[in-house]
């Protein structure tokens, strides 16, 4: 038996080639599945006599009205199996630190170094109460003062919050804004009309609706951007502003962006720019300089916080001096060498969620800015644009595949198309996404609407080497070429993955989807026969 | 599932020469004229091929399936030539292929029974289907003709075969009643794309296909419609008088207000009564007398056509009556991507009214939602 020589057999030309690659399978339950009545994680000792005699119940302080009347109905397990579980359930993803994340476009899925997680797991962050008098708080109130000062320098805005807890929260708080503004001016019944567009993040049209305008989106021309001529005849006396990303999700920058703002200002509205994504233009253009009234960042995006399921997310919102007295409550002021909290906003939207936002996001973000530093961040941005645009090179080379509107450069990200692959073989985008599990890889479509036909979006960030753009690229031609020899393979994928093909329908249907166990439970365990499995972990 | 004993029948029907005249750029096959002088050009049939491979994708069902078939190149050679079994459904008259042969197919199967109806062809096949069954039968088109602008068939024959297969492991796929749209071949052959709303058929729809076609679940499609019939039912003036345009889009909102609807034709409603079905230019001029009227118009799939394509009921004169600010263009969000960037179209036969109407228009996407879309001429 020889030893294999994995590296000579990976690489080719001093670039890697396909693994040999198989994922883990468990077939693990649910941990609701494994409860078993009577386990326990943790015995807490029983109180001793003593103290008892002194203290009494401690639960008897908790008002009547926050007493639970039965326990919470939650799992039961003892720690070696909850440790199992999750160890289980983390081999069955492809998660950000497991594979080359390029494939998740429009999400930013940079690399997040570990020791920020140990910050702000540290007891001097961890062990902070929001109920605390600020007088005790003031290292982090600084943090939170610095950090604004560093936001305020990227967009040209002139205040920051970070009450929300993540993008779609901070769309929403700008949409708020706007109306607020209108609402001071008398106006908030006529300005009832928020303009969007197709490739802007589909948040800005959800959020804007939640917060009670009516949506007005607009198409993109032949260069991918919106038709300054639709935005025109789009703009009335009901206009309430234009909430855009630039670049959209194609990665398309649109110079055109700055008439864009005059047109909605001059019908008198305002305009929020969604720069959830800003990594292709850190430190190169500013949301204020293009005439924006709000943006907002997500700072486990652009700013390297963990997200997905490393979260929790934040959002920063940044507005003009104008408009800084509806922000959500409370700001963080200084004086002198003090920090405070402060309510007095009158005007302010109220609040977005409880306290101050996730403050160990904004410690992550402060802790990555601060260690690459302001010609660090531009750099960010410069090597994000440079990967994204050797990828795009590398991939223009397949067959089949296609980049529509500007086929040559883009800021950060590319919104492919596999139509002509899809016309030629039957395999469709989705499908060759799903193949590329095989080999240890994946890949994102896109939001629906598919406006793009059979789309395939990659934003490789500053992460990864250039072998790992490489490795990407082999994938993605080895699927393709794979479409066209052997479709049927392809249909038939994945083969070394968790889990075989799934149908989405019920993911689309309110009857049967089923986000919690309980509306599991309600929905479907009830309609099948027998009873819910027990202890299937316990097994031989 | 499929029940073990239970064979599920298939109908097979396969138009010879469909596509003929595609490669041969003939712009289309009806016609024994011009399917001679293809066939004269080259031009080699490629429907037998293409449903073949279709039929690939029911391999591993084949000993649960039986087709009920026509003889010849009409289903039979390619069943035997892959080894499933059949019934013929009956004799092709007079040796050669043609519609009539297509529809006296189509209704016989169905009166024998069938499960699915399977047919190989393009815009002229399947507009012989609907006219043979209508809607009374799930039907999946296999791309073969030259012309595919109708809404029944699979992206690519694959597909087709894999919808064919997924309808019938699982039951009670929902159907959707799409297009069957044909285009003037001889007008086309001038250079002019005169295209019609011919009917519809029954399609089952299957997510996970057609989700990658960018076509919505049933579930999220009717979510769609739904919506739209919301919104403008809620901007509907109280007295205003509506004319609604074909389609199943302008269907759902005179359901919404209660009434039927005319799939081909114009009717006419206000909130509360319904004035006239499938009424013709003359009677809508004669219900707006002295009434403030509106209309409310869905773009037919594919191409894009809002006037002069499927409603000439609505005339140049209709129109300049009603006034462009008063027309309400109504659309899911898929049915415009489908454009793929190309603009609405008006031809109603008044080049002045045309240029009048083009511009930007905001179209009611969805319950206070808008799409800014241009309108050429």
């Amino acid at each position: 038996m020889t030893i294999r020589d994995i590296p000579s057999e990976r690489y080719q030309d001093g670039r890697p080639g396909l693994r040999r690659f198989h994922q883990a399978r468990w077939d693990e339950p649910i941990i609701f599945e494994l409860s078993q009545s009577g386990q326990r994680g943790v015995l807490v000792p029983q109180t001793e006599d003593g103290i008892r005699d002194q203290v009494g119940n401690v639960l008897d302080t908790l008002p009547t009205g926050m007493r639970r009347t039965a326990p919470p109905a939650l799992p039961e397990l003892a720690q070696p199996h909850v440790v199992r579980h999750y160890f289980r359930l983390s081999q069955e993803n492809l998660g950000a630190d497991l594979n080359i994340e390029i494939g998740q476009g429009t999400c930013t899925m940079k690399y997040s170094p570990k020791i920020h997680d140990q910050l702000a797991a540290s007891p001097k962050m961890a062990d902070l109460h929001p109920l605390q008098d600020e007088r005790t708080v003031q290292g982090i109130l600084e943090i939170l003062y610095r950090f604004e000062q560093i936001l305020i320098e990227i967009s040209g805005m002139d205040r920051f919050t970070f009450q929300p807890a993540a993008g779609s929260a901070a769309i929403y708080t700008n949409a708020s804004i706007i109306r607020a503004y209108h609402a001071s001016r008398g106006e908030a019944e006529v300005r009832d009309e928020m303009i969007t567009t197709i490739f802007s993040h589909p948040s800005n049209a959800a959020c804007a609706k939640t917060a009670g305008f009516k949506v007005i989106t607009l198409y993109p021309d032949t260069n991918g951007y919106p038709e300054t001529a639709a935005l025109a005849a789009a703009v009335s006396e009901r206009t309430a502003g234009l909430m855009i990303t630039n670049p959209e999700d194609t990665g398309i920058y649109n110079p055109r962006i700055a008439e864009c703002v005059r047109i909605v200002h001059e019908a008198g509205g305002l305009c929020a720019y969604d720069q959830a994504n800003a990594n292709g233009i850190l430190g190169i253009t500013r949301a204020r300089d293009a005439g924006f009234d709000l943006c907002h960042f997500n700072l486990h995006k652009t700013f390297s916080a963990p997200h997905g399921c490393g979260g929790p997310g934040g959002g920063a919102c940044g507005v003009s001096r104008e408009l800084e007295r509806f922000l959500p409550v409370p700001l963080v002021s200084r004086n002198g060498n003090r920090y405070s909290l402060d309510y007095d906003l009158p005007d302010s939207i109220g609040n977005l969620g409880p306290f101050y936002g996730n403050i160990p996001v904004v410690l992550k973000a402060y802790a990555w800015v601060m260690s690459l530093g302001a010609r660090g961040l531009r750099e960010v941005a410069e090597v994000a644009v440079l990967n994204n645009n050797y990828l795009l090179h590398r991939m223009r080379e397949i067959p089949g595949l296609s980049v529509p509107y500007a086929p040559l450069r883009r800021i950060e990200q590319v919104r492919y198309s596999w139509d002509e692959l899809t016309r030629e073989t039957g395999v469709h985008s989705e499908e060759l996404g799903v193949r590329a599990a095989d080999y240890g890889l994946h890949y994102w479509t896109s939001h629906h609407p598919w406006v793009v036909p059979e789309p395939c979006t990659l934003e490789p960030t500053e992460t990864p080497s250039k072998a790992d753009l490489d490795e990407y690229v082999a994938v993605m031609r080895h699927v393709a070429e794979e479409a066209y020899a052997d479709p049927a393979t392809v249909k038939g994928a994945p083969y070394r993955s968790t889990i075989h093909q799934i149908d989405h329908g019920p993911l689309d249907d309110p009857s049967q989807w089923a986000m919690t166990w309980r509306a599991y439970r309600k929905k479907i365990a009830r309609s099948r026969s027998g009873s819910t499995p027990q202890g299937s972990d316990q097994q031989p | 599932m499929m029940a073990g004993s239970n064979r599920r029948r298939i109908g097979l029907i396969v138009n010879p020469v469909a596509g003929l005249g595609g490669r041969v750029a003939l712009k289309g096959s009806d016609g024994v004229e011009i399917q001679q002088k293809a066939l004269l050009l080259g031009a080699r049939p490629e429907a037998g091929m293409r449903a073949a491979a279709a039929l690939k994708e029911l391999e591993h069902l084949a000993s649960r399936i039986e087709f009920l078939t026509y003889p010849a190149e009409m289903g039979e050679d390619i069943l035997r030539a892959a080894g499933y079994e059949f019934k013929l459904a009956g004799r092709i008259r007079g040796g050669r292929t043609d519609a009539a042969d297509t529809r006296e197919a189509a209704v016989r199967m169905t009166q024998m029974g069938i499960d699915l109806l399977l047919f190989a062809g393009g815009d002229g096949t399947a507009r012989d289907i609907h006219d043979a069954i209508g809607l009374g039968h799930p039907v999946i088109g296999i791309p073969a003709g030259v012309k595919i602008h109708s809404a029944v068939f699979g992206t690519h024959p694959r597909s087709a075969g894999e919808l064919a297969r997924l309808f019938l492991e699982a039951d009670g796929l929902p159907l959707q009643e799409r297009e069957v749209m044909d285009i003037d071949e001889v007008a086309f052959r001038d250079g002019r794309v005169s295209a019609m709303l011919h009917g519809f058929l029954s399609v089952p729809v299957v997510h996970r296909l057609v989700q990658a076609q960018k076509a919505p679940s049933p579930v999220s499609e009717r979510a769609a419609l739904q919506a739209i019939a919301l919104e403008v039912v809620a901007e509907m003036e109280a007295d205003g008088l509506y004319l609604l345009g074909p389609g199943t889009t302008t269907r759902v909102v005179a359901t919404r207000l209660g009434f039927p609807k005319t799939l081909l034709g114009v009717d006419v409603v206000s909130q509360q009564a319904l004035l006239a079905q499938d009424a013709t230019e003359a009677q809508l001029l004669a219900l707006m007398s002295g009434r403030r009227a509106h209309i409310i118009v869905a773009p037919i799939g594919g191409q894009g056509f809002l006037f002069g394509r499927g409603n000439q009921q609505i005339s140049p004169a209709v129109l300049s009556l009603v006034g462009k600010e008063r027309i309400s263009v109504i659309s899911t969000p898929d049915k415009i991507f489908a454009l793929h960037g190309e603009p609405f179209l008006v031809d109603t036969g008044d080049p002045d009214l045309d240029r009048a109407l083009a511009g930007y228009v905001p179209v009611i996407t969805g319950f206070r939602e808008r799409i800014i879309y241009r309108i050429g001429c």
